[in-house]
């Protein structure tokens, strides 16, 4: 193996990640699903790491879940995203960090258009004037949350409290890690290592303390895909997936699953639940499901953070075990207390799964 | 166990090692016809009995081809023979005498 040639290919599955001074957009789906993910990502970022996070209350849905559900036009689509950008710059910004996986695969394909269609771009232009009254810009740098985080990765572990380590035996957690399918399938270049070797979970785990599973399903969808779920009569095509998916993990026992996208960890967490409680399968150790948490919520786990403060009671699968191996204190009893003490109210029990 | 309304589908993989090459080749000696089908679905479409039953010539052809025979004669057992698929296939294949022909080899009738 000749190093330096190595070196040089892989050169070109990496991606430009600035350093600092950030125009952030929050995800229409994660702030309901996984609530604090996004509050602990500007946390970190803010205060723990010091860089410039700007966000504004004036940004709206980059408009994806109806683009990919076929119910609004492209152009809107672009007009929306034109928006979007165009606060960014009346802010003095240039780079666009974006905090969901499907907003953050439209911006590139609609930047693609614009690319190769100027005349579109044009239109878009035209349309942004005509609407809003602002001025029409593009992102220096078009960058999701997970890059940003994965370029941090060494600053977090520098800080960390707990390693992603099972502090019983000493052995690294095993860690499966999935990355959205529009993050970097749709755009290999856009992604931190490709659609071949998506890296930038890897990276994280790596800096952290964990191993990674390699396992034959790693690259298969979670099971989302839009109108697969949306529509109740196709829920069985969004399940299976999901289903062959942990058939083919399960062998390896891992620890937990890591995410950067909204609706995989929503998917993989939910469909585990539905699968133990219409099935009686579940796949983590005596009878408990298998974790699966988002970027921010492990980095927020690694740098000491509160699992309750993280949100990890919104989670459908219990968490408990996987505190337990890395040693993070917790009280049951405060686990569905929100903020100022105030019961947010408990799930039902499930029949099959702990 | 709770019913949600939807559930797993079975799983649509096929295993293409299960193809048996000399008994296809038995096939294509008696009837040549069977190499020329592009699988258009023609004879899918003008089905009398494909309207009330699952037969269709096209997903058996293409079962045979993914290894399942058992599920090729399973969609031409209610074959009526009636030969509409025949006058409308672009390619003019025998599609009566190509139905009969896997009958008999992969059904050993």
């Amino acid at each position: 193996m000749i190093y330096e040639g190595k070196q040089k290919i892989w050169a070109d599955y990496q991606k430009e990640i600035p350093d600092d001074h950030y125009f952030y957009v929050r995800s229409c789906i994660r702030q309901s699903f996984f609530p604090a993910s996004e509050a602990t990502f500007l946390d970190i970022t803010r205060n723990r790491l010091g860089k410039d996070i700007f966000e504004t209350e004036h940004h709206t849905t980059c408009g994806g879940i109806a683009y990919h559900s076929d119910t609004i036009p492209q152009e809107t689509v672009m007009t929306i995203i034109a928006r979007q950008f165009a606060l960014m710059a009346k802010n003095g910004y240039e780079n666009y960090v974006c905090s969901c996986i499907t907003s953050f695969g439209l911006y590139c394909e609609t930047m693609e258009t614009w690319r190769e269609f100027p005349e579109l771009e044009a239109k878009i232009r035209e349309n942004l004037w005509k609407t809003c009254k602002l001025d029409f810009a593009k992102p220096k740098f078009l960058i999701h949350a997970s890059d940003l985080v994965y370029k941090y990765r060494n600053l977090i572990a520098k800080q960390a409290v707990h390693k992603l380590v099972n502090v019983h035996t000493g052995q690294p957690l095993r860690v499966v890690e999935h990355i959205g399918c529009h993050y970097s399938k749709m755009f290999p270049s856009k992604g931190v290592g490709g659609a071949e070797y998506p890296y930038v979970l890897v990276g994280m785990i790596e800096a952290w303390g964990g191993e990674i599973v390699d396992y034959p399903e790693r690259r298969h969808c979670c099971g989302f895909g839009f109108r697969q779920y949306f529509i109740k009569g196709n829920r069985g095509y969004s399940i299976s997936n999901t289903h062959k998916k942990f058939e083919s993990m399960e062998p390896f026992h891992p620890d937990f699953i890591i995410t950067n996208c909204p609706g995989c960890p929503y998917f993989m967490d939910r469909w585990q639940y539905v699968i133990a409680e219409s099935t009686g399968k579940t796949y983590g150790k005596d009878g408990h499901g298998i974790p699966v948490l988002t970027y921010e919520e492990v980095a927020g786990l690694v740098m000491g953070y509160d699992p309750w403060d993280l949100g990890l009671q919104t989670h459908q699968v219990g968490v408990e075990p996987l505190l337990d191996k890395m040693g993070i204190e917790y009280d049951p009893e405060k686990k569905y207390l929100g903020k100022g003490g105030k019961d947010i109210g408990q799930p039902e029990p499930c029949i099959c799964m702990k | 166990m709770v019913d949600f309304g939807f559930g797993l589908v079975p799983s649509s993989r096929i295993n293409l090692d299960l193809f048996d090459k000399q008994k296809y080749e038995e096939l294509a000696s008696v009837e040549p016809d069977v190499r020329k089908c592009m699988s258009c679905g023609s004879c899918t479409a003008v089905c009398t009995a494909g309207n009330f039953v699952t037969t269709s010539l096209r997903e058996a052809i293409e079962s045979i081809h993914n290894g399942q025979p058992g599920k090729a004669l399973e969609m031409l057992g209610s074959c009526q023979l009636c030969g509409k698929c025949a006058m409308v296939c672009p390619r003019g294949i025998n599609t009566r005498h190509l139905i009969l022909s896997i009958n008999k080899i992969y059904g050993k009738i």
